[in-house]
């Protein structure tokens, strides 16, 4: 484009507003690694099959996913197509694309499973479908356990015997922290879980902490007082920002690193030969053995202007293959129930560590409990994730007592429902 | 001490008497020195992390220059393997290459005599490291990404934004250094009290007067928001009162219209205020970010800094795009730094005093 | 005095010449209707002309989102825009103040809001003394007799330069746990320390940072005030053999009044609304130690899941207030002075 035509363009996008042409459809994509180059291959293939459409790739930080996208979507903007992680919050404002889509029974079939996630309570739409799935799970530096000499704990041991464990091999190997979780909500509510915490109140909304909860935190908050658990990652933010401990295990400096599936290509690049890791799932508290589900969508935005072209987008992006070849080629887990089934997923890797940690994943998922598949359908379920973050942060930085984070966290929450004003 | 550095560090003490060292050189020196390393140091480094590998970017601890593991190219192994420095059960050290890693032995080689394993306890070697510059850092986002683009679109933004801020603050600012009118003292003083609201502060409504306008997804929407500085009318007016009242007053003798005066006689005046306000200008408009990301969405439309951002993900950070992509950017305002900064004391001492 | 130098009129008219050969013709042309409207509204009028384009302009951008977001202040709920929000009149800013002691933040409801406000207030203070006296000093160091002063000068302005998201970065990987600073302290033998994960040390960090990345700007302001003060005063002092802290005190700085003044006023506007280079440095933590204003307002207007615009339109309306009296307070003293200069 040379000069002139972007200055006349920018005239016309001043009278017109922002037009969007017949055939365009835009899709706003965040990547955390390799599936932006991924996904414009497929998008450049599905041009090519289908000549009418123009698949325009908006490849955005994931802070536009979650802080811009929603006021877009509020003042009805926004894109046609959208990879977001908070799909049920903003559930509204997705395309039913039942009437549109050539097969709803394979819809249904393959991603039915998950359609809850991200549509209104109560409705049959069908919005999208999940580019990935994740699932929460421990990796130990299996290197550092053998030099240590400290045998690794088995599947179904619990976080009290993982911390045992991952002390001895710290004082051992003079590593500074045996263990670390991301500073996030949804990871720190696995081990709540599998302490018998539920968040969910009879009425569909927020419960105070229970027992379970607040066992797990209180455990947590001395656990990393005692130097067990990483502080550095907690503290090193104020409110519910996310931070990863994962250079801290890929330096060696953790024995057992607390985080998700999607880390397994990040670890595989950055660590090399450097050292032995093994994804170990989630250990057990007196509940369950929970990991916690998640994942991103891709979903069809209501104000679209081109819903048929949308539809022609998303089935053939929904196909069994194209599903295959993108989870194959971004090492992610895959939504698709025909997929998994079938199983035999040939991960684009060379790295035999990763290959297995995959596997792993693959199997803890069948032991995720029915509290942790309902979280990311419930609405409400950020909401406590931030207060529970943004809390014992402070609690762990010496701010709050725990007692008072405990009322704060419900005091948080509390606020929270009353300001939605339902 | 050379030549060289006493031409440098002229001291106060040599200063046409060369009575040696008084305590304020050494203050002067130390000063200086420090000042070299703290300022220009941070960025050195910066520029150096941009060619490191990923995985050397998260590496502890941290090195200077961008090193990797060395590697060999050893008969009967496919690929190159790691050359490591072992220290030997019998004490001694050599070079080898690690075959393969099993647990806590490494099996290694010697490159000269591939014939026999050696057992090496990993604790026991440290990787042999050599300097290497990994360019892909730069290359591979100027293919991936519509670099072309987006720089058309910084440079658009920039240099749009600079315009307008120049003439309009400078004709604002001439209104109020040589006009008498009601409502004059209520201007400045509504531009003094709003001298730079925080755009955190007005964000949520000024993005909904952008998208009511229509603005939203449009390179004016960034533009317009910013050119209105109250700091750029501040500077502009402070130097301009300096000019004399006498000029403009023979002009409107020798009947020259107001429009006249202000460009035939005020702006070049006001050269080295306007040229300080450019250089503010473009580094502020160029290095602009949080704004940009807010009302651009759309790739064709994305400045350089909301460009690069697109490397931080949910859960990752690619940080070794987002370095080398933050040197690029930085180039240009550096040079318009160099280009435009011997105006800026000059400028800076009108716009002070008064 | 080269700067002075090389700012001479003849430079001046040489890039005049370059920059506005081009906009000589347009500005030619625009002269005849503005002509004929200057006899319509007189010399006076024109001022007018000259202030409404940047007056409509910042009107529509700054002063009327200020008005709306007075508004929005005043209504409630998670929605965004305007009509789909409840009036609740000024039930925001009670909850703001519903305290139970306002010098313990954890007693009040929004015990955020009042830790940003803590923090703020400190941070104000401290960054603005230290970095005015660290830029008075650069500045005096780089008036003296100094070769290539030009090159001096740049190396302290150069962070001025760089966007508040690379200082951040940049600083982050120093002062981290694994950073570099920690590494040169243990190759010297000295403990490491964990900078950025100790209430005091991260708080002295943000402070650090800001002066650093701002410091420049500051220090080139008094530098071109230095350079104002006539040299005669400076020899007169020295046949005298008055001491040098005397003149310092009794010529340097009184002539660097205006200067300081404006420094002051500048620093303290820019250090009210720090944000920045600390939130990616720190992000607010540990805890909530360097949680500053403007973050409280982003992160509840704008960032949270959900989203309490009303809230964060009453705090930044109470933030914007002190901004109006500090730069009141200023002008108040910028008068005094005057007039002092004047008598």
């Amino acid at each position: 484009m040379n000069k002139k035509s972007i200055l006349a363009g920018l005239a016309l996008a001043l009278l017109t507003g922002t037009a969007a042409n017949a055939g365009d459809v835009r899709v706003m994509w965040y990547s955390d690694g390799v599936e932006g180059e991924v996904m414009k291959d497929l998008v450049n293939r599905f041009m090519e099959e289908n000549p009418g459409i123009n698949v325009i790739l908006d490849n955005v930080a994931y802070s536009v996913i979650k802080e811009q996208l929603p006021v877009q979507l509020e003042a009805g903007n926004g894109p046609d197509v959208a990879r977001v992680t908070a799909i049920k919050d903003l559930a509204k404002h997705w395309l039913d694309l039942r009437p549109l889509v050539k097969d709803p029974a394979y819809w249904d079939e393959n991603f039915g499973d998950k359609a809850d996630w991200m549509r209104p309570d109560g409705s049959d739409q069908i919005s999208g479908f999940m580019t990935q799935l994740t699932l929460t799970g421990g990796f130990a530096n299996k290197t550092l356990f053998d030099q240590a000499g400290v045998e690794m704990p088995g599947p179904k041991a619990t976080w009290e015997e993982w911390a045992a464990a991952a002390k001895k091999v710290a004082d051992s190997q003079q590593v500074p922290y045996p263990m670390a979780i991301d500073r996030s909500g949804h990871r720190i509510t696995a081990p709540m879980l599998s302490y018998g915490a539920n968040y969910i109140g009879e009425d569909g909304k927020p419960a105070p902490l229970d027992q379970g909860a607040k066992d797990f935190l209180t455990k947590f908050v001395n656990w990393t007082e005692e130097g067990v658990f990483a502080k550095d990652v907690w503290v090193s933010a104020a409110g519910n920002t996310y931070r990863a401990a994962a250079d801290d295990f890929i330096n060696g400096q953790l024995a057992f690193y607390y985080s998700g599936s999607w880390q397994v290509a990040n670890l595989a690049t950055k660590i090399g030969n450097n050292f032995d890791w093994v994804a170990t799932g989630s250990p057990c508290g007196p509940a369950a053995c929970t990991g916690m589900p998640g994942g991103a969508a891709l979903v069809a935005v209501k104000y679209t202007k081109n819903p048929k072209d949308v539809a022609t987008f998303m089935d053939w992006m929904a196909q069994e293959d194209i599903v295959r070849e993108f989870s194959e080629r971004t090492l992610f887990l895959p939504a698709h129930k025909g997929v998994v089934e079938k199983g035999g997923l040939n991960f684009e890797t060379e790295n035999e560590q990763a290959k297995a940690a995959l596997g792993t994943f693959v199997e803890a998922s069948k032991s995720t409990s029915e509290t942790a598949l309902k979280l990311p359908a419930w609405r409400w379920a950020d909401t406590v994730y931030a207060a529970i973050v943004t809390r014992i942060g402070q609690t762990l930085a010496g701010e709050l007592p725990l007692e008072d984070a405990f009322a704060r966290i419900d005091a948080d929450i509390a606020q929270k429902v009353k300001d939605t004003g339902l | 001490m050379g030549a060289a550095a006493r031409f440098i560090f002229r001291r106060r003490g040599s200063n046409g008497r060369g009575k040696g060292w008084h305590w304020t050189d050494i203050v002067t020196w130390v000063w200086l020195v420090c000042g070299l390393l703290i300022m220009f140091g941070p960025a050195v480094w910066l520029g150096f992390s941009s060619f490191k590998t990923p995985a050397a970017l998260a590496e502890f601890p941290p090195t200077i220059l961008p090193y990797v593991t060395q590697e060999v190219r050893v008969e009967g192994y496919d690929k190159p393997l790691a050359l490591y420095e072992a220290t030997l059960e019998g004490g001694g050290t050599r070079v080898l290459a690690e075959v393969r890693r099993i647990g806590i032995v490494s099996q290694m080689v010697d490159p000269n005599a591939p014939g026999e394993i050696i057992k090496v306890n990993i604790a026991d070697r440290a990787p042999v490291r050599t300097m290497s510059f990994a360019t892909e850092n730069y290359t591979q986002p100027f293919v991936q990404f519509d670099f072309v683009q987006y720089l058309w679109n910084s440079v658009f933004v920039t240099v749009m934004a600079t315009l307008i801020t120049l003439v309009v603050n400078s004709m604002a600012a001439f209104a109020l250094s040589k006009y008498e009118f009601r409502g004059r003292s209520v201007a400045m003083l509504i531009i003094l009290a709003t001298l730079m609201v925080p755009l955190s502060v007005i964000m949520v409504p000024l993005y909904s007067i952008i998208s009511t306008i229509g603005l939203f997804n449009n390179l004016w929407g960034v533009i317009l928001p910013t050119v209105a500085t109250p700091t750029g009318v501040f500077i502009l007016r402070q130097y301009m009162l300096t000019i004399p009242d006498e000029l403009i007053d023979a002009a409107r003798m020798d009947k020259a219209s107001e429009w006249q005066i202000y460009w035939r006689i005020v702006l070049p005046l006001a050269a080295p205020a306007l040229a300080v306000l450019a250089i503010f200008s473009v580094v502020w408009r160029w290095n602009d970010f949080l704004w940009p990301l807010i009302v651009l969405s759309r790739r064709e439309l994305y400045t350089l800094q909301v460009g690069l951002s697109i490397y931080a993900g949910e859960l990752n950070v690619q940080w070794h795009f987002i370095l080398a992509m933050t040197v690029v950017t930085m180039i240009p305002v550096v040079l318009v730094f160099i280009f435009l900064q011997r105006f800026i004391t000059t400028g800076i001492a009108g716009a002070g005093l008064k | 005095m080269t700067p002075i130098a090389s700012s001479s009129p003849a430079s001046n008219r040489r890039l005049g010449s370059i920059l506005f050969v081009p906009v000589q013709f347009v500005m030619t042309l625009i002269d005849a209707p503005l002509r004929a409207l200057q006899k319509l509204t007189g010399i006076s009028g024109m001022a007018m002309f000259f202030l409404a384009p940047n007056m409509l302009i910042f009107g529509i951008f700054v002063l009327l989102p200020l008005a709306i977001n007075f508004v929005y202040s005043m209504t409630g709920g998670t929605a965004f825009f305007l009509a789909d929000r409840t009036f609740i009149g000024f039930d925001q800013y009670s909850r703001l103040f519903e305290c139970g002691n306002y010098l313990d933040p954890l007693s009040c409801q929004e015990d955020a809001f009042w830790t940003a406000v803590g923090n703020t207030a400190w941070f104000v203070v401290l960054q603005v003394t230290l970095m005015i006296l660290m830029a008075l000093g650069t500045a005096l160091i780089l008036n003296r007799d100094l070769r290539a002063r030009s090159f001096w000068r740049a190396v302290f302005f150069f962070p001025v330069l760089l966007s508040p998201v690379v200082v951040g970065l940049i600083w982050k990987w120093i002062l981290q746990r694994q950073g570099l600073l920690n590494f040169a302290l243990f190759e010297m033998g000295l403990e490491p320390h964990n900078w950025l994960t100790d209430r005091t040390w991260a708080f002295a960090a943000a402070v650090a940072v800001s002066i650093w990345a701002h410091m420049g700007f500051y220090a080139l302001i008094l530098l071109a005030g230095l350079q104002a003060i006539p040299k005669d005063l400076y020899e007169a002092a020295e046949m005298d053999g008055t001491k040098a802290a005397r003149v310092f005190w009794r010529i340097t700085l009184p002539l660097l009044a205006p200067n300081l003044l404006v420094v002051v006023v500048l620093a303290l506007i820019k250090a009210v609304q720090v944000f920045d280079e600390v939130y990616v440095l720190t992000g607010g933590g540990p805890g909530t130690s360097t949680m500053f204003l403007t973050q409280y307002i982003y992160e509840t207007g704008f960032a949270s899941q959900l989203r309490n615009p009303g809230l964060a339109a009453a705090a930044s309306i109470l933030m914007g207030l002190v901004l109006v009296v500090l730069t009141l307070f200023q002008l108040g003293i910028g008068r005094r002075t005057e007039g002092k200069r004047k008598r």
